[in-house]
């Protein structure tokens, strides 16, 4: 098929059509985005919204693969048609168009079909059945293998009647969501594996900007954990725009538990502290709603419905985890779709492997847990502000 | 301070060497196989270079081929001897203790329906000569043992091991890795009876991406592994590389100039470094007397290697958690293996490797350095 035939995109989404009221706030952060993503591909685009599309007709050459890749990206597009333009808007110019675009887009012509056409231009001398019935006719004389099927057609010719004149035939899915922009920001603990990538995705699908919290433990981590961190948060902008990394170096605190709680517990107190540092963050972060975390229940030890309570009770401020119900295969699944799990397999030791111990209690009990911590009490307020100190934040994109 | 003591994974390349390298990029770029006198001028540096390595290594000119370092050197001299005497046997002895670049190639092999034999190693990394003696079969047509060990230095009897293949199996050919050994200690290829030797110019102050094969007379018949333009008399077809092959034969050029006294400082620097390393308790340096002085090996009971190693390089300091090429992978050292270590001493073992520029004032600030980090890294041991 030659990709050069489609002079524009058709977009199409759904979520947002009923929005009321607010609708325009959406499809604006929509077209906003479909124009910075475009922008990416290197090829020139007018972006338009007509009834409840988005239109954006190619100014130059461009790579059809880049563009589907790009547009597969935009949260919020449901649906994305490659679409040819139809030069001459005369009946009989549509019926030739319809000929030429089924020989240049179906090497087999032996499928049945249907043909669908709006006519938002109310004044085009043809009625949208009379259309219909005008194309299919050209289409079965021109390919006598061809069959009309109304109900269960193989392929459906769209064909739409405005100032100007489409024609598609091909819908390729897009991600879905909410576009960016629409539901403020949250902070994703973001360590090096498959999880949490992937829950920052699931969260910035329904139109979340993300900033990111790394733990870094020198010298029990390396540089190259850290490298892998940052990647992992480079592959994810790609979908959810820039992203403020904020690396802090932790091991000073997990040297205070290690040598003053009890080892079983390592990993909550731990995570209790992560947590109180991410939401000092987001509180000092505009816009910032949420913590986000790639926990699922009893993945781990720590993420029982007992070690999530105490790891909850932490902080205040609202903690999503949109991975809750997910089993590990389909997490890597998604880790894969996204382009995350290649980096996240890379086996360089993070912050919360080195210090494991063997048997983490499973069932924490909050009271005990709060008992341990106070043995911290004299060093860990010190500690916690020389950590916030440590904070270096990159600008990921 | 800085102290890169990591030489054994590559040195830092050598300013003669980089002078000489960039007058052949800049000015004598011709290409040798030309007729014109760019072409003449560019071939007068490759034939310079095998005129010192040949005069090193006490061997002719034509026994002489550069490559793209010492893996595809390896990898010349196993591949070629098996395609060129697979008609005669289908046996290979080498080690337990090769790096990659060696045993890679022969498990190719063994997959593909050859015998392999490999040799086993004391707790010093040494193999037994009597061992060779008895696995040397009419039917062995390589032997491939190593030089230098590249984790803990060990060095191997090749003149008694290359006279025992002379005596029971003269036919068969003799390949010697001495990646970590040349420009360093001296070998004598004829009285060890080798045909095969690999080095690496990037190990001994010279440019990454070029090495050397020393290939005897009577193996010059083995088919090349790159096929070509037919340079370098067709054994290794390819543009020949004549700014790396210029600077390869700079770099022996100055080590050799004083090889013996720098075997001697040293040896000296090294006899100093352990001698203080075995001060911090739970201390243990691996391998025996036979051992290159560039090389040590230490053990530092309830301290893992690899936060060991991040700990030094915060200060400066740049070792390596067993060899350099593991690093990539999370599966552990095959010679700590060998000479009997545990995954867990394996695991908390560090490598310093010396080169001839290394000084004593080096040594003092990593000792000053692990004495510094030691004990607080033992505090967090994983319990």
């Amino acid at each position: 098929m030659s990709e050069k035939l489609f002079n524009a995109f058709l977009l199409k989404y759904a979520e947002i059509g009923v929005k009321g009221k607010n609708r325009f706030v959406f499809e604006e952060a929509l077209e906003k985005q479909v124009r910075l993503h475009l922008k990416r591909t290197g090829g020139e685009f007018e972006v338009s919204r007509i009834n409840g599309r988005i239109y954006c007709e190619a100014k130059s050459d461009y790579d059809y693969d880049a563009v589907i890749g790009e547009l597969k990206k935009v949260f919020g597009v449901v649906g994305i048609c490659p679409v040819t333009h139809v030069a001459d808007k005369s009946p009989e110019g549509i019926m030739e168009a319809a000929v030429r675009f089924i020989d240049d887009n179906y090497p087999e012509k032996n499928f049945t079909f249907k043909v669908d056409t709006r006519r938002a231009n109310k004044t085009y001398p043809k009625t949208s059945m009379e259309v219909d019935a005008d194309v299919g006719e050209a289409l079965l004389n021109a390919y006598p293998d061809l069959k009309v099927d109304v109900h269960t057609p193989q392929e459906v010719l769209h064909i739409e009647l405005r100032e100007q004149i489409f024609m598609y035939s091909k819908i390729i899915k897009g991600t879905g969501g909410l576009p960016l922009g629409t539901n403020g920001r949250a902070l994703l603990l973001l360590s090096g594996g498959f999880d949490s990538p992937v829950a920052g995705y699931m969260v910035s699908k329904r139109g979340v900007y993300l900033d990111a919290v790394y733990f870094n433990a020198p010298p029990y981590t390396s540089d190259r954990a850290k490298q892998k961190v940052i990647d992992l948060a480079k592959v994810l902008s790609s979908y959810t725009g820039t992203i403020r990394l904020h690396i802090i170096n932790f091991t000073d605190i997990q040297m205070a538990i290690y040598e003053k709680c009890p080892h079983d517990e390592l990993t909550i107190i731990m995570r209790r502290y992560m947590m109180k540092i991410a939401q000092h963050i987001a509180e000092n972060t505009e816009e910032c709603f949420g913590l986000i975390t790639g926990e699922s229940i009893g993945q781990v030890a720590s993420q029982t419905m007992k070690s999530l309570y105490c790891t909850d009770d932490a902080v205040t401020i609202p903690v999503y985890r949109p991975l809750i119900g997910n089993d590990k295969q389909e997490i890597i699944d998604k880790a894969e779709e996204i382009g995350t799990a290649d980096i996240s397999i890379l086996p360089y030791e993070d912050c919360c492997t080195i210090f494991v111990a063997k048997h983490p209690v499973t069932k924490p009990n909050l009271n005990v847990i709060k008992a341990s911590e106070v043995k911290l009490n004299d060093v860990i307020d010190d500690l916690m502000e020389k950590a916030l100190e440590s904070d270096e934040v990159i600008e990921v994109s | 301070m800085h102290a890169y003591l990591d030489n054994s994974a590559t040195t830092k390349v050598a300013p003669e060497v980089v002078e000489i390298m960039n007058k052949v990029f800049l000015e004598d770029y011709g290409n040798p196989s030309s007729l014109h006198k760019m072409g003449f001028e560019a071939e007068k540096y490759v034939n310079e270079a095998i005129d010192t390595f040949s005069k090193i290594l006490k061997c002719n000119k034509k026994n002489i081929v550069f490559t793209s370092g010492g893996t595809e050197s390896n990898n010349t001299a196993i591949i070629g001897t098996a395609l060129f005497k697979e008609s005669r046997g289908k046996h290979i002895i080498t080690t337990e203790i090769e790096h990659p670049a060696v045993s890679e190639p022969v498990s190719f092999l063994e997959k593909r329906g050859w015998e392999i034999d490999r040799l086993s190693v004391n707790s010093e990394g040494l193999v037994d000569p009597e061992e060779l003696k008895e696995k040397l079969r009419p039917d062995t047509v390589l032997v491939s043992i190593m030089h230098v060990n590249n984790e803990i230095g060990a060095v191997e009897p090749i003149e008694e091991l290359g006279n025992i293949i002379k005596d029971k199996a003269p036919e068969c050919f003799f390949h010697v890795d001495d990646i970590q050994g040349f420009g360093k200690l001296k070998m004598d290829i004829k009285r060890s009876n080798i045909d095969f030797l690999s080095a690496s110019a990037h190990k001994i102050h010279g440019p990454k991406g070029v090495g050397l094969l020393f290939v005897s007379d009577r193996a010059s018949h083995i088919p090349p592994m790159m096929m070509g333009g037919g340079q370098q008399s067709g054994m290794r077809s390819g543009t020949v590389n004549v700014p790396g092959i210029a600077g390869f034969a700079e770099a022996v050029k100055c080590l050799y100039e004083n090889i013996d006294g720098s075997f001697d400082k040293i040896k000296d620097l090294r006899d100093f470094f352990t001698g203080e390393l075995l001060k911090i308790p739970d201390t243990r340096i691996n391998g025996g007397e036979n051992v290159s002085p560039y090389i040590v090996s230490l053990s530092v009971k309830g301290v893992r290697s690899e936060v060991l190693l991040h700990a030094l390089e915060d200060k400066g300091v740049y070792v390596s958690a067993g060899s350099a090429c593991s690093s990539h992978k999370k599966h552990g050292s095959v010679t700590l293996k060998a000479i009997g270590f545990t995954d867990k001493e394996a695991e908390e073992t560090v490598r310093f490797s010396f080169s001839c520029h290394t000084t004593k004032e080096e040594l003092e600030y990593a000792l000053e350095c692990l004495n510094e980090i030691v004990p607080g890294l033992r505090r967090f041991k994983r319990r």
